[in-house]
């Protein structure tokens, strides 16, 4: 005889960051099924967008996410630029792709600090957050600020990469990967940590892309696939660099992907530097034609895309954004059942979810009266019984 | 004030609540518990239950989700506790006042004893606000 039991996590655990409540369903130690209540994190920011100009909107969009703070930004950016056909010149696109692999340094360094806290390595959590320091005070020599960077506007940047600050910056990159080279060996040669995490939360290639997973996740189930490559944007059809993929989909693989990422992104930043041509850095568009465009990037945790409509003024009509967790998500469902409670920390980890990016919020139209209300419902259930009185009136 | 304060001032317990903010605040959070702010050395430390911390640290705009459970958790909290807003969002409800969904400021909810502004704000100024509390706390004992 089996006996179901309920976990619930959440919506405030101290295993999350942020508010969000799940309802394990276990058999025993191992999980049967999984059920996800979101909404805490919903603050309207796609209808707030249409009440603010275009300007103010690239403020809005970066604090969607702290942690993607320069991709929302800069595929909202490309939206408009879709729309307006604005030129960006050369130098602010090579800052823009600089901005965006920092990121990546630091969003992923930040996950693998918070994945060694979930099982236990308290070790790995306080070296990768150490290093990830020097990646912040790139940050703040680039843009002036360690988080919400306030960097992008339609048509280029807003400050530009002296040249004084190149040598710090190649400085601390060199340190940066000296240390990351160290917790590369420590993380992947420890043999607990194979144990752990090998064969767990597998996700097949098949279900990669049944359901359409992105970013790291698909790369790390063997599906090749990468906006900087598939749909080049900014400058990286000009530089050398390689999508790294893994075949098994294990959380052990997700975690090679990323960290293999690290010195890839690494050495964008490297050519982007020393490819960077002199010039303006602004195009100054002045203002945005009617109609529609869309943006796309590629996020630390995969595609980020903008979908932006203009009538002409100076707001937004209609501002669509879809981030990368909306579509990896799901992927936990699969991933998790069948695997102990143990073991449901960390393949939620591995997804590297960030709620505040996904909630958007959907209205289905019922015009097509599929969906029905309680008000109808009891219509119907009074017009069968009049049909049925009228019947037998008439008898 | 009495002695509880005072015992206080030598460790404060605090519990991380995100009333839906962006992530941002809670990341700078995190840091300052890793080795370059290191935190725990003025003997401050996250707790995982609101049942065994002195300071309510709230981030984010609270949305109208989150306000009955803002309420639960304040009348859990062992008393005397503090409650801190935390970053633009915590203290007037930042860029995201005009939402629809955006419930009422936290100080209209539960009262604030303190606010550190800043979108986020850096450590160095998380570790200077909770630094100010204790000072408030030292005071008040004498």
């Amino acid at each position: 005889m089996s006996h179901n039991a309920h976990v619930p996590i959440g919506p405030y655990h101290p295993l999350q960051e942020e508010p969000e409540f799940y309802k394990l369903v276990v058999d025993g130690e191992k999980v049967v099924d999984v059920d996800v209540r979101i909404g805490y994190n919903h603050r309207g920011i796609e209808k707030l967008s249409e009440s603010k100009s275009y300007d103010q909107s690239i403020f809005l969009v970066e604090r969607i996410c702290g942690i993607c703070s320069s991709s929302h930004p800069i595929a909202c950016c490309q939206a408009l630029e879709d729309i307006g056909g604005v030129e960006v010149p050369e130098r602010a696109l090579y800052i823009r792709s600089i901005c965006q692999e920092l990121e990546r340094l630091h969003s992923h360094m930040l996950w693998l600090g918070l994945a060694g806290h979930f099982i236990g390595y308290n070790t790995v959590f306080m070296w990768a957050w150490k290093y990830r320091e020097p990646i912040c005070d790139i940050m703040e020599t680039v843009t002036g600020n360690r988080q919400n960077y306030a960097m992008h506007k339609v048509g280029g940047v807003r400050r530009d990469i002296e040249r004084e600050h190149v040598s710090y910056i190649l400085k601390r990159l060199d340190e940066f990967i000296k240390n990351i080279s160290i917790l590369k060996g420590a993380v992947l040669d420890d043999p607990v940590l194979h144990e752990r995490l090998k064969g767990i939360g597998i996700l097949t290639k098949e279900d990669a892309i049944d359901y359409a997973a992105i970013g790291p996740v698909a790369r790390a189930s063997g599906v090749d696939i990468d906006v900087r490559r598939d749909h080049p944007y900014g400058v990286y059809d000009r530089i050398k660099w390689n999508v790294v993929t893994q075949e098994e989909g294990d959380v052990f693989a997700k975690t090679v992907v990323r960290i293999l990422e690290l010195f890839e992104s690494v050495g964008i930043i490297r050519q982007c530097l020393d490819k960077m041509p002199e010039g303006p850095i602004d195009s100054n568009p002045k203002d945005i034609p009617p109609g529609e465009g869309i943006g796309q990037i590629e996020a630390p945790r995969g595609e980020c895309f903008h979908y932006i409509k203009s009538d002409g003024t100076n707001s937004p009509v209609r501002h669509k954004v879809r981030a990368p967790t909306y579509m990896n998500f799901p992927t936990f469902r699969e991933t998790v059942i069948g695997e102990t409670i143990s073991d449901a920390t960390i393949i939620l980890a591995a997804i590297d979810p960030c709620y505040c990016c996904t909630e958007r919020m959907l209205i289905v139209d019922g015009s097509d009266k599929n969906i029905m209300g309680a008000e109808e419902l009891i219509r119907l259930s009074q017009e069968k019984t009049r049909l049925i009185k009228d019947k037998y009136g008439e008898r | 004030m009495g002695i509880k304060e005072k015992i206080l001032t030598k460790s404060l317990y605090v519990f991380h609540l995100s009333s839906g903010s962006c992530n941002n605040c809670d990341i700078e959070i995190i840091d300052c518990l890793t080795p370059r702010y290191d935190i725990e050395r003025f003997g401050i430390v996250l707790v995982g239950s609101i049942k065994h911390a002195d300071v309510l640290l709230c981030t984010g705009s609270v949305n109208r989700l989150t306000v009955p459970r803002i309420k639960v958790l304040y009348e859990q909290m062992p008393k005397p506790g503090f409650v801190v807003a935390f970053g633009s969002c915590g203290a007037s409800r930042g860029l995201f006042k005009d939402s629809y969904n955006t419930g009422k400021p936290l100080d209209e909810i539960i009262p604030v004893d303190m606010y550190i502004p800043g979108c986020p704000p850096r450590p160095e100024a998380i570790m200077a606000g909770l630094l100010k509390l204790i000072d408030k706390l030292n005071s008040k004992g004498k």
